[in-house]
């Protein structure tokens, strides 16, 4: 992995008010890479990158983004990345192809009708091209404001939440073209809200309340939490055993050694970080009814859900600096 | 910064051409555009225009006499005069004061003796000259009125050199005694400040509010051509909003041109320039589109009010002389009046020029400075 880095920031805050919303944040993502960048609500995903392609300026902090300062080098740094606004952002009173042109035009794209004609085809909107953005539906709206930013060719997305109501068709389709794109150099930061997507990226990082709780690969962010993640069913087809289980899932939630249960399905997912302590609880809480126990790998949902609910390890921090 | 100053024009364009996209497809914002200017036209025009008679006149009678009688007796047929009786100078004032009578007619000592012998005495009308256009009917029937009463009582008055009396006319509380085709400029000027600076103003917001301008502020495009691009059009919406008006006056109402159309034309380029650049500055610090119509009224109200449009301007206490004297449209309105109705050059306008040219540097320095490159 010799691949330059392509963000590379350190040590950015951003306030709004007196609410500090984005902390000391640390990234580096490598040329070509697909970064994931996960969050609750509320956490500053949207800020961060919005100070990335110099939408927001920093209150502190310093980096550079595709070899250009961030601080002083946003304009430079606009005409190479494709961003894709969580909220659509297109022009709702310009047609589909007006919208295209126009952003073709800014970006000063060669060939711009070609450019522009082509995207319709890939898109399939060419029949559609001189109806108005705004009379879209959610999913296609997605589709066209991903598509503009696609049409400078730019080295750097930026996507935020680009899927979100997205149909699943299409989100494969979307997931096919960013690895495609990744294959072919292009660095995308992306941020999401699903599982199934956070596994597709090549890295991650987990942002809550401003802070960068976690970075790394899946394996690394699951491994680096210390999980023990045991599953709990009904022994084969016992309904009444399956009912029980949400009653169980907050009898075990009183266990001191848990951490996490979750439901999935018929089976309950129940981590915590000692795995001896873990083991013996479960057993006597257990010993008796119609369940069983197993031990299976955690997944990056259990991680994710540990790590939104705060561990002991990474108490939240009150405002200020 | 140098990237302020780069500009490409291509880009610009392509503001251009999004910017008359969604112009065209505002449907309501282009019926306002060209229908306000000649509906406001309109409705002023006529409502001033008309000939009200009936005006309740008070008349000082110094020296009751039959010519006197005469006179009276020919404004009472006149139809534009209602006398409402004979009282003294003070109360007259109390009169005219008080808004129950329009006129005070005064017929001084010696009237009768001075006129049989030719001597053309005076005859002092204080007329209340707050509209002015309603005096002016009668006025001229006033003068009138002198050779018709008199001519058959003394023969030869008709071929007489001074006129049989010496109409004295008393303007009171409007002392210029603004007439008929002060409305053209006033209108033009009104219009073009509400429509340029609301219209701009929310140019900017509304992209803030709907939450576009996110998408604007990712693109390589820079303030300069951003802010050139969205003026143009309204450049052009102003240009033809005074056509209109000058189509309009000079079809509907008679109203001629005196001076240099070109001239006139440049003037009113100067003049939406300094509108615009205020309109792009009051977008760039308004956080909404409410804020905006707030902050356009703001600088509308005394527009009108402290302009000369209203109220004579050299009877405006010297304070609101010094705030109209900030504002474009008081300049305006005498540099459009001076070509319109004096037909006066360049150089007469001088005065009136460089003020708007500073105001439009100054707006213009307002707004690039004000304008935001990003969200927070
Ligand atoms: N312009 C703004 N003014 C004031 N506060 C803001 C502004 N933008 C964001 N915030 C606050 O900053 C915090 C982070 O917001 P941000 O939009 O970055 O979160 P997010 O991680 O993108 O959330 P989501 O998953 O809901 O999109 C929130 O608490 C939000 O209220
Ligand atoms: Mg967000």
């Amino acid at each position: 992995m010799a691949a330059p880095l392509v963000i590379d920031v350190s040590g950015l805050n951003k306030h709004f008010g007196h609410r500090h919303v984005v902390k000391n944040l640390a990234l580096q993502v490598r040329e070509g890479e697909i970064f994931g960048f996960l969050g609750p609500n509320g956490s500053g995903k949207t800020t961060s990158i919005r100070m990335l392609c110099g939408l927001l300026t920093p209150d502190s902090g310093q980096g550079a983004c595709l070899g250009l300062d961030v601080l002083k080098d946003s304009a430079r740094i606009k005409s190479q990345v494709g961003y894709m606004t969580q909220r659509f952002s297109l022009w709702d009173d310009l047609s589909i192809e007006e919208n295209l042109d126009f952003i073709a035009r800014m970006f000063s794209v060669a060939h711009r009708r070609q450019a522009v004609a082509r995207t319709l085809e890939e898109l399939g909107l060419a029949a559609r091209r001189r109806q108005l953005a705004g009379t879209l539906s959610g999913g296609w709206k997605q589709r066209l404001a991903l598509a503009s930013c696609l049409l400078h060719r730019p080295k750097l997305l930026l996507l935020d939440e680009p899927t979100a109501g997205v149909d699943p068709q299409a989100r494969r389709d979307f997931w096919e073209e960013i690895h495609r794109l990744s294959a072919a150099g292009i660095t995308v930061l992306v941020s999401t809200h699903y599982m199934d997507e956070a596994e597709r990226c090549h890295r991650l990082a987990w942002l809550s309340a401003g802070q960068l709780l976690a970075c790394g690969t899946a394996e690394e962010i699951i491994d680096g939490l210390c999980l023990n993640t045991w599953e709990i069913s009904a022994r084969q087809d016992d309904g009444i055993a399956r009912h029980a289980l949400p009653d169980f899932a907050d009898k075990l939630r009183q266990l001191p050694s848990v951490d996490m249960v979750a439901s999935f399905g018929a089976t309950l997912h129940v981590s915590g970080r000692n795995a001896e302590v873990l083991k013996t609880g479960l057993e006597a809480v257990l010993a008796g009814s119609a369940l069983q126990m197993r031990p299976v790998p955690p997944s990056l949902e259990d991680a994710f859900i540990r790590l939104m609910q705060g561990s002991p390890l990474h108490a939240p921090q009150g405002g200020g600096d | 910064m140098g990237r302020f100053f780069t500009f490409s024009v291509s880009r610009w364009l392509g503001i251009l051409i999004k910017e008359f996209l969604q112009l065209k497809r505002d449907r309501l914002t282009f019926a306002m555009i060209v229908g306000i200017p000649v509906v406001q036209l309109l409705l002023f025009g006529f409502a001033i225009n008309t000939d009200p008679r009936h005006m309740p006149t008070a008349v000082v009678m110094a020296d009751p006499g039959p010519f006197a009688r005469a006179y009276l007796a020919a404004m009472q047929n006149s139809s534009y005069f209602d006398l409402v009786g004979s009282v003294d100078a003070r109360e007259a004032d109390a009169l005219l004061d008080e808004g129950r009578v329009r006129f005070v007619i005064t017929f001084p000592a010696g009237f009768h003796r001075d006129l049989a012998r030719g001597k053309s005495p005076p005859l002092l009308v204080e007329a209340d000259a707050t509209d002015p256009m309603a005096m002016s009917g009668a006025l001229s029937v006033l003068a009138h009125l002198g050779t018709s009463v008199f001519a058959p009582d003394l023969p030869g008055l008709a071929r007489a050199r001074p006129p049989p009396i010496d109409l004295r006319v008393h303007r009171r509380y409007n002392p210029e005694g603004l007439t008929t085709y002060n409305i053209v400029p006033g209108i033009m000027g009104v219009i073009l400040t509400m429509t340029l600076v609301l219209m701009t103003g929310l140019a900017m917001t509304r992209e803030r509010e709907r939450g576009t301008f996110e998408c604007l502020l990712a693109t390589p495009a820079t303030p300069l051509e951003v802010l050139i691009g969205k003026i143009i059009p309204y450049i052009i919406i102003g240009l033809l909003q005074v056509t209109l008006i000058l189509a309009a006056s000079r079809w509907i109402f008679g109203i001629p041109v005196r001076g240099s159309l070109p001239l006139l034309y440049v003037m009113v380029l100067l003049f939406i320039c300094a509108n615009l650049m205020l309109g792009i500055t009051i977008s760039s610090l308004a956080r909404n589109q409410l804020q905006s119509m707030q902050m356009t009224i703001f600088f509308f109200l005394p527009s009108i009010l402290l302009s000369g449009f209203m109220f004579p301007f050299q009877a405006m206490p010297g304070w609101a002389q010094a705030i109209g004297n900030a504002l474009p449209l008081t300049h305006f309105l005498l540099i459009v009046r001076g070509i319109l109705l004096k037909g006066s050059g360049l150089g007469l306008l001088w005065p009136h020029i460089w003020p708007l040219l500073l105001f439009t540097a100054v707006a213009l320095a307002a707004g690039l400075k004000t304008y935001r490159q990003t969200l927070d």
